[in-house]
């Protein structure tokens, strides 16, 4: 089933989309890093991967001319990490007008007491509503993650993570779908997670 | 996990492979090709590790300036360490984290207790080049902070390769100042060093090369132990 996917990935400027490259090929799926309007219309999954800030990944999405396309994209679309981020109306890095595409604002962390800012390593999900894009996942599954913001559980929530609070881990809202983790780093389980991606039709 | 000893990379692609089935949760590669005197080295073995890691991994070693840890992580590592070179044009920490973000930005730092406080070494890959900084580790760690590490490394020498457990003093001294993720690193021997300086020192992580290099710890039983002792750590 994975050998029809033509998965086009958002050339969002970061410099460590090479690992996200990596990952998909273990898959067996070859994809196209791309910031052209037309490869991505007509892949059949899109995902936008993100490092950096929001503000500046942003920027680089607008002046590439790629929001319109990102709005009206119908096909599977995954959002990693600051991708994810700007999948919501905006973010307080920067203060930045994001997508829009969910509900919500992403914020910091605030300073707790014995957790540090990046949050920064392996955490379990705690499922809140089934998907197919967790299809096989049990709350054994440990992700990586490395981030400073995070967006707030919602309607749209998948699966939560706790980090002094409760996070949105994983989203979807139709056909858009995020996730906060680093999937191309979190060893088995985020190979079965970007394989389901890949397997929603 | 360190690969300080000189292993080619055929070597290094077994071990890391290894580890990786064996649950390491990330892998630190100590880069020895890097040049002392700048001129381009040869860095496409860490694409090499990229493809086949599914797991973080950082590289330490060589990295003088921001066009050096652009190149380390266009070949797909996660994140940079630099030690030596911080001590030496502490801007460079600023100029790495504004453009990469603090995320990538690691900083090593060899410290060791001299005349009850605790003092920051430089050159300490190069034993005849060795020296004290001059710096009051609390100073830099506050510092280093700052000026954007995203991680410390805490790497206490007098544990470093002895394998006593780590210098639980000393991490909880700078416990309390690291507002980041804090990595303890030199003197694990023993299952219980590990499960000590979680729950005494609540560092973010335990770095070790040797014992687990040798065999004489292996992963997967290492974190059944810790489990056991109620560590939340992946399984």
């Amino acid at each position: 089933m994975l050998s029809s996917v033509r998965l086009a990935i958002i050339d969002s400027g970061g410099a460590n989309i090479a690992s996200l490259r990596y990952a998909i090929e273990r898959l067996g799926v070859a994809s196209e890093l791309t910031t052209d309007k037309l490869v991505i219309r007509n892949a059949t999954h899109v995902i936008l991967p993100g490092v950096g800030a929001a503000a500046d990944c942003m920027g680089r999405l607008e002046r590439a001319d790629l929001v319109d396309t990102i709005l009206n994209l119908q096909q599977p679309f995954l959002g990693i990490c600051v991708g994810m981020q700007l999948l919501f109306e905006s973010s307080e890095e920067g203060d930045v007008d994001c997508l829009g595409l969910l509900p919500g604002r992403v914020r910091r962390f605030p300073d707790r007491e014995g957790l540090p800012v990046p949050h920064m390593g392996w955490n379990n999900l705690e499922i809140q509503h089934p998907s197919p894009l967790l299809k096989n996942f049990t709350e054994q599954d440990y992700v990586y993650y490395v981030h400073s913001y995070c967006a707030p559980v919602s309607d749209v929530t998948l699966a939560t993570t706790h980090y002094g609070e409760h996070f949105s881990a994983i989203v979807q809202h139709e056909n858009i779908f995020g996730a906060q983790c680093h999937p191309e780093r979190s060893a088995k389980s985020g190979a079965l997670l970007l394989k389901n991606f890949l397997s929603i039709e | 996990m360190r690969f300080r000893d000189h292993v080619v990379v055929g070597d290094i692609i077994d071990l890391a492979s290894r580890y990786r089935d064996e649950g390491a949760d990330e892998l630190v590669f100590y880069d020895i090709t890097a040049s002392p005197h700048g001129r381009t080295v040869d860095r496409s073995w860490i694409t090499r590790i990229a493809k086949i890691l599914d797991i973080p991994f950082c590289v330490a070693g060589g990295i003088k300036s921001v066009a050096e840890a652009e190149q380390v992580l266009g070949e797909g590592a996660e994140k940079i360490s630099i030690n030596s070179p911080a001590l030496s044009d502490p801007d460079l920490i600023n100029r790495l984290s504004s453009r990469f973000g603090v995320q990538c930005v690691v900083v090593g730092i060899d410290s060791q207790t001299v005349d009850g406080d605790f003092r920051v070494y430089q050159f300490t890959g190069d034993p005849t080049r060795t020296r004290d900084s001059a710096r009051r580790t609390v100073d830099w760690v506050r510092e280093v902070q700052e000026r954007g590490a995203g991680e410390i490394v805490l790497n206490c020498m007098a544990s470093d390769g002895v394998r006593t457990g780590y210098d639980l003093a000393q991490l909880k001294v700078v416990r309390q100042i690291c507002k980041v993720p804090l990595i303890a690193s030199g003197g694990a021997g023993a299952p219980e060093h590990f499960r000590d300086v979680f729950t005494e020192a609540h560092v973010d992580g335990a770095l070790a090369a040797s014992v687990f290099h040798s065999g004489n710890i292996a992963i997967p039983d290492l974190k059944q132990y810790l489990i056991g002792e109620h560590i939340e750590i992946r399984p």
